[in-house]
């Protein structure tokens, strides 16, 4: 090793180090702190231990919360990769062969960039959107021609058993574009030969899609539900600005990161909200855990 | 005043920048790259320990200046003073316009600063948290710093001197004495060692009641209800003619709603069943006069109200009612001023309080809610407090206060700055109605005191309304909250 490496490296960590630690790390080390006291935002916080844990597993809108989470895991990542793994099938693979190279269905370019559309605007104006799409009344998108047709209306976000869904339904249209992309950069890279294989061999592209396709991209589905995990633990914007009554009706839409904001900014009780985030914490590495586990499967080589 | 909770989520950028270092660096330029990193990485371990709550230091240091007969509450002529105004129904153009002069006219030296927000809360709490805070806020609006955190830590600038300092324009009246009465006593607090002191001064004089389009109610010819069956009987024809009778917001505005109820059971039990409500006393929630107005308002939800309102946001309803569409709307008098430009010419608002449930009904016909509005408080720890006094001062003198009506068209609680002024029809008809009610006025603060109270009525009002709950069931679920904030040690409790 030359002589002067330490200098050297320090000098290319420092910056990002001390950045990560100042605004990542050392957010967390007071979230933690703040967790066991009791602080009202002005002050200095009083030391509590764990009493806001106690209070935490009692609280009947944390475990709601808590719930909306576990269906959001579930159908977020499902929904979502399922939707963009057709779309992307059919982009690049499901135009059948031409000349021996698959291609997409027609007009394909040009639906990949409609796709990417929604991961260009800002969570806010999609939400902002979402609202007129959803409105209630007759000036609602989807509610205005319903009642033009003389339907009754459809209360998106009201119908306590819908509201969810609604939120599910935006969150998965915001996502789909991405994993189009993701998926498809992972197609292109499955070698022709494998497709004219299969195809030689009579495979249909359902077979195709589930016997080549998905094994072949196992790696890219993974990461591609992390993520969608690690966005179901959020969710925040969308709920804060979509939905009626920040996370309401009832609570029906609630997520977590709504209660801490709550916690912290209306009801001025930072501790408590730290120690929501806390448990947040804990969720999702818990999650992003068992996740690389759970999937951990042999990747074919190529 | 209005209830916008829009939210967008700040994400902590984690952009890194690393400095480059050429592949042929000689040693000293290495270790004089690692000696600028080492200077960056200096002040950094100072914002570590800079935390979020950081430090009980203050600034000890505060300005005063001799007292005269023309500066009655000692200000450094030249201290700078902070002034934060909530931008909301009001604006803030009061403050630049008006207020702000009046100061500047008494201390030309004074540099004043003006900043206003619609987040109170986001703004200034790190301000407050640094002990560096404004020395004047408008604490108003959705985000408005708590007042009870605040009280507890001392932050408040105990306003007994300025009550009692000699008024603007008139050197032997205090300026206690130049306001509507209960002003003083609705801004006290109690203190963590067991005093009252009024902390905070509320300003604009607001009527609460049910709104209607004047020039609508002419043409059909309808009149205002006083009795629940001329109400519904009323709700029926309206319902008749294609108009939704009555409707407020679920989406933000719901608070709009339990006032309504809440004011319902004032008249019928009384003041009292507020009081014991804000009191926090056993079973308040579930007294038979609350119960009672629940009931028949739920039936009203039921009968004469929109659906699709719970998914609406209050200048959506507001602006139905401006298109004839909605009769009824619940509103404070801010409404007027608040929808000036969506209200057709000659619509006319109109306010009348509920209609008397009861025959039997402890209050008249013409009660009705009125307090005085919009918190405003000096921060004791500022570098200024007296200049942020004195302002409050300038604030209630006859100009201050005459300035704030013509330019946002209320009324303030000093009777000298609204005399003689033409008010616009709706506030008109609010300051009659408030001049009807004499001494049958009532008014409520637990939404002041514990916003989780104010969340759980919100929210059991829409399940109320919009018929998932009964009229016992919503009195039992936050009357449950009230019990959890009367055991929670953590939150100040206030009384009155």
């Amino acid at each position: 090793m030359r002589q002067g490496k330490y200098p050297f490296v320090i000098g290319f960590l420092a910056v990002p180090v001390t950045l990560y630690s100042v605004f990542v790390v050392s957010p967390y080390l007071q979230a933690f702190w703040l967790s066991m006291t009791e602080w009202r935002g002005i002050g200095a916080p009083r030391w509590i231990g764990f009493a806001n844990f106690e209070r935490l597993f009692s609280d009947e809108v944390f475990w709601k919360a808590v719930r909306h989470h576990g269906v959001l895991l579930l159908a977020l990542p499902l929904i979502t990769i399922a939707i963009a793994l057709f779309f992307a099938f059919m982009l690049n693979v499901g135009g059948g062969s031409r000349g021996g190279q698959r291609v997409g269905v027609r007009g394909s370019g040009f639906y990949r960039v409609v796709f990417f559309f929604p991961q260009v605007l800002a969570v806010a104006i999609i939400a902002v959107l979402f609202q007129m799409v959803y409105r209630p009344d007759e000036s609602g998108l989807i509610n205005g021609v319903l009642m033009k047709l003389g339907l009754d209306p459809i209360f998106f976000l009201i119908n306590p058993n819908l509201a969810l869904w609604s939120i599910i339904a935006v969150l998965v249209w915001q996502a789909v574009g991405f994993y189009v992309v993701l998926f498809s950069a992972g197609m292109a890279s499955i070698p022709a030969e494998i497709y004219e294989a299969a195809e030689l061999d009579g495979a249909s592209r359902i077979t195709m899609f589930f016997r080549v396709t998905i094994p072949l991209l196992w790696d890219t589905l993974q990461v591609a539900w992390v993520y969608l995990g690690i966005a179901a633990f959020d969710a925040f914007a969308i709920v804060a600005v979509l939905s009626v009554d920040s996370g309401g009706p009832d609570g029906a839409t609630t997520v977590l990161a709504m209660e801490i904001y709550r916690n912290a900014f209306v009801y001025s009780k930072y501790g408590y909200a730290s120690a929501m985030g806390v448990a947040l914490f804990f969720l999702t590495i818990t999650f992003a855990a068992l996740t690389l586990r759970v999937s951990k499967r042999e990747s074919v080589e190529y | 005043m209005s209830a916008t909770p829009d939210t967008s989520p700040a994400y902590p950028s984690t952009g890194t920048a690393a400095p480059s270092a050429a592949p042929g660096t000689t040693r000293r330029t290495v270790l004089r790259r690692a000696a600028a990193a080492g200077l960056l990485v200096t002040p950094a371990a100072g914002l570590l320990g800079a935390c979020a709550t950081g430090g009980d230091g203050g600034n000890t240091e505060q300005a005063t200046g001799e007292k005269t007969a023309q500066n009655p509450l000692g200000v450094k002529e030249d201290a700078e003073l902070e002034v934060v105004i909530f931008n909301g129904g009001y604006g803030d153009k009061y403050a630049t316009d008006v207020h702000e002069k009046l100061y500047q006219q008494a201390f030309p030296k004074a540099k004043i600063t003006h900043q206003s927000t619609q987040a109170v809360s986001t703004v200034l709490q790190p301000r407050f948290a640094s002990g560096n805070p404004p020395e004047f806020v408008n604490n108003s609006g959705e985000k408005f710093l708590d007042f009870g955190a605040l009280v507890n830590d001392g932050q408040l600038q105990d306003l007994t001197e300025m009550w009692d300092a000699p008024s603007v324009d008139d050197p032997n009246k205090k300026v206690r004495d130049t306001v509507i009465p209960g002003v003083v006593e609705q801004g006290m607090f109690n203190t963590p060692d067991g005093q009252r002191k009024p902390y905070v001064l509320y300003y604009v004089s607001t009527v609460y009641g049910i709104w209607y389009s004047g020039k609508l109610f002419k043409e059909n010819g309808w009149t205002a209800p006083t009795t629940w069956e001329q109400f519904t009987a009323l709700c029926e024809q309206i319902k008749s003619k294609g108009i939704t009778p009555f409707g407020y917001a679920g989406a933000n505005a719901a608070y709009y709603m339990w006032n309504v109820i809440l004011s319902q059971a004032a008249k019928v039990g009384g003041p009292e069943i507020l009081r014991n409500i804000d009191n926090l006393e056993p079973d308040a929630w579930k007294a038979d006069a609350v119960i009672q107005a629940a009931r028949a308002w739920a039936e009203i939800g039921k009968n004469f109200s929109d659906k699709s309102f719970e998914g609406l946001k209050h200048t959506d309803v507001q602006l139905r009612q401006n298109q004839y569409k909605l009769a009824f709307y619940p509103s404070g008098d801010w409404l007027e001023n608040e929808q000036k430009k969506d209200t057709p010419p000659g619509f006319e608002y109109q306010i009348m309080p509920m209609p008397s449930l009861t025959a039997a009904d402890k209050m008249p016909h013409g009660a009705i809610r009125a307090a005085a509005g919009e918190g405003y408080f000096v921060s004791a720890k500022s570098k200024n407090p007296r200049g942020g006094m004195e302002y409050m001062r300038q604030m209630l003198s006859k100009a201050g206060a005459r300035g704030f009506t013509e330019t946002v068209g209320a009324a303030t609680v000093v009777p000298a700055g609204s005399e003689g002024y033409q008010f616009p029809p709706g506030v008109a008809s609010s300051q009659a109605a408030l001049k009807a009610a004499g001494q049958n006025v009532f008014n409520m603060m637990f939404d002041n005191w514990y916003k989780e109270l104010d969340t759980e009525a919100r929210t059991a009002t829409n399940e109320l309304m919009f018929g998932r709950a009964s009229a016992e069931q919503w009195a039992e679920r936050i009357q449950k909250r009230a019990d959890a904030i009367k055991n929670d040690s953590s939150i100040a409790k206030f009384t009155r």
